[in-house]
């Protein structure tokens, strides 16, 4: 193992390895924000009175938990970009070639798991909220809104925080699958340079470290968040 | 939708079928026995058996399956004279030896926290009750401790289950043409996506619906030999009762 390989600037490969890290965080910061949003969506979903979307968010969350993470990627890889040359060639007659930028498209194939492994972990957050609060709630006289700002989400967040923290955790090791489509993360950007140096194991090896260090430092970010969250509330 | 093309790919994609069943039998088979190895390890009050189990556990679980998978299979190829040399090239030459591989410890850092987990929620009587009655520590494991631990962890490796399905599917970025694999090959000749998603996909959701059902089942029959699950045990005039 040759580590000077890993060296700042042009004589080595540690500031590409680097900068794949940035956009690995970017990434999966991304889609965890978009999933969550979905996810929230899909809660509310099923939690409504309404059978139609109660129907639609069992079946989204029961087909996308159920289905490899790499074939969402191949279907929204190959299927948005040839859906959209369609719109652009049926709508505004734009007939080249184009692909869809693979940032967004990365993102979008990791938010539609998170979003369904989060509407489990948001819709059994809001139904550990007591029933009594959201009716005191209404006792003195707040407006849907403030009871849904005041009472409901502050208590959400603290019930779903170690739910979304696993989700988190997954969303960041998923986005290795992202390299797949050529979105140049630590994956990607370690293949090439295993290709060039002709050290694979150098170069996956210290992917995996990177890794480790992203889980690691989330893990105790998150431990963080949980005891900050839990302040306020009295234990047994 | 063209049906014509979908009734094509039907038997392309299913023909992955086995070889998904296969690697994911192999792996979880292996990674059970070595998942139990590891609990043990953790469990022992050995400092370094334990220390060894949970680094295993810690780094199989914080990184990649994919890193993982690429390390085994790419990274062997780095020490390709060495492994020559000592006879093992023969296996790390091969990706379905490196999948099995990878998925094997995957699935046991998973599964090891699982069982983990069921051994202590043993009660301690049903432990002093074995001793007492002067059962070997062997006997005391296989009898009473494995047992309940098992029906404890049992929803949980359930999952672990699934997740591996879906896992089985990163076998196909090393040239394993499972389910994923050849759905991405038959994508990227035709560029039809939708119909060959719903194919694979269909295929994935009718494997982890039986996973449930079959989960469900070993449920039911482990509880109803339990009296330990919460229940009381049925009384025998009840259970006359219940046969009238």
């Amino acid at each position: 193992m040759d580590l000077s390989l890993l060296a700042w600037g042009d004589a080595g490969w540690g500031d590409q390895m680097a900068r794949g890290a940035v956009v690995t965080l970017l990434v999966a910061i991304a889609a965890y924000a978009l999933g969550i949003v979905i996810g929230a969506g899909l809660a509310a979903m099923k939690l409504s009175a309404v059978p139609p979307l109660r129907w639609f968010a069992e079946a989204y969350t029961t087909v996308v938990r159920g289905i490899p993470e790499l074939l969402v990627i191949y279907l929204v890889f190959f299927g948005g970009g040839t859906a959209l040359r369609a719109i652009a060639s049926g709508m505004f007659g734009y007939e080249g070639y184009f692909d869809l930028p693979i940032f967004l498209t990365g993102t979008i194939c990791l938010a539609i798991s998170a979003g369904a492994y989060s509407a489990e972990v948001i819709r059994g957050a809001v139904q550990v909220v007591p029933k009594g609060q959201l009716e005191a709630a209404t006792a003195v006289g707040m407006n849907g809104s403030q009871r849904f700002w005041r009472v409901l989400v502050p208590q959400v967040a603290r019930f779903a925080l170690p739910g979304l923290g696993n989700v988190w955790q997954f969303t960041l090791k998923d986005t290795s699958l992202i390299s797949v489509i050529g979105l140049v993360e630590i994956m990607r950007q370690a293949a090439i340079a295993a290709g060039s140096t002709k050290e694979p194991f150098t170069f996956y090896l210290v992917a995996a470290l990177l890794y480790l260090g992203l889980t690691s430092l989330s893990n105790r970010g998150f431990d963080q968040a949980e005891r900050w969250a839990n302040k306020g509330v009295r234990r047994a | 939708m063209d049906f014509e093309f979908l009734a094509r790919i039907i038997p392309q994609i299913a023909a992955g079928l086995p070889t998904t069943l296969l690697l994911v039998a192999q792996s979880l088979a292996l990674g059970f026995v070595l998942a139990v190895l590891v609990a043990l390890m953790r469990l022992s009050a050995n400092s370094l058996a334990s220390g060894f189990a949970y680094g295993f556990v810690y780094v199989f679980r914080s990184t990649p399956l994919l890193v993982q998978i690429f390390l085994i299979y790419y990274g062997s190829g780095q020490f390709r004279p060495f492994l020559e040399d000592v006879g093992l090239w023969v296996f790390f030459r091969d990706a379905w030896f490196c999948a099995v591989l990878a998925l094997t410890f995957n699935t046991a850092a998973y599964t090891s926290e699982i069982i983990r987990g069921g051994i202590q929620s043993v009660p301690r009587g049903e432990i002093e009750a074995g001793r007492a009655v002067g059962m070997s520590a062997l006997q005391l494991f296989r009898r009473v401790t494995f047992p309940i631990a098992i029906r404890q962890a049992l929803p949980a490796y359930g999952n672990e289950v699934i997740l591996m399905v879906k896992a089985s599917s990163l076998a196909s970025t090393i040239t394993i043409l499972e389910i994923t694999g050849i759905a991405k090959t038959i994508i990227a000749s035709t560029f039809r996506p939708v119909e060959v998603f719903i194919v694979a996909g269909a295929l994935y959701l009718a494997i982890n619906f039986c996973v449930t059902q079959a989960i469900r089942l070993a449920e039911r029959r482990l509880a109803a030999r339990s009296s330990v699950s919460g229940k009381k045990p049925v009384r025998r005039s009840e259970q006359i009762a219940v046969a009238r």
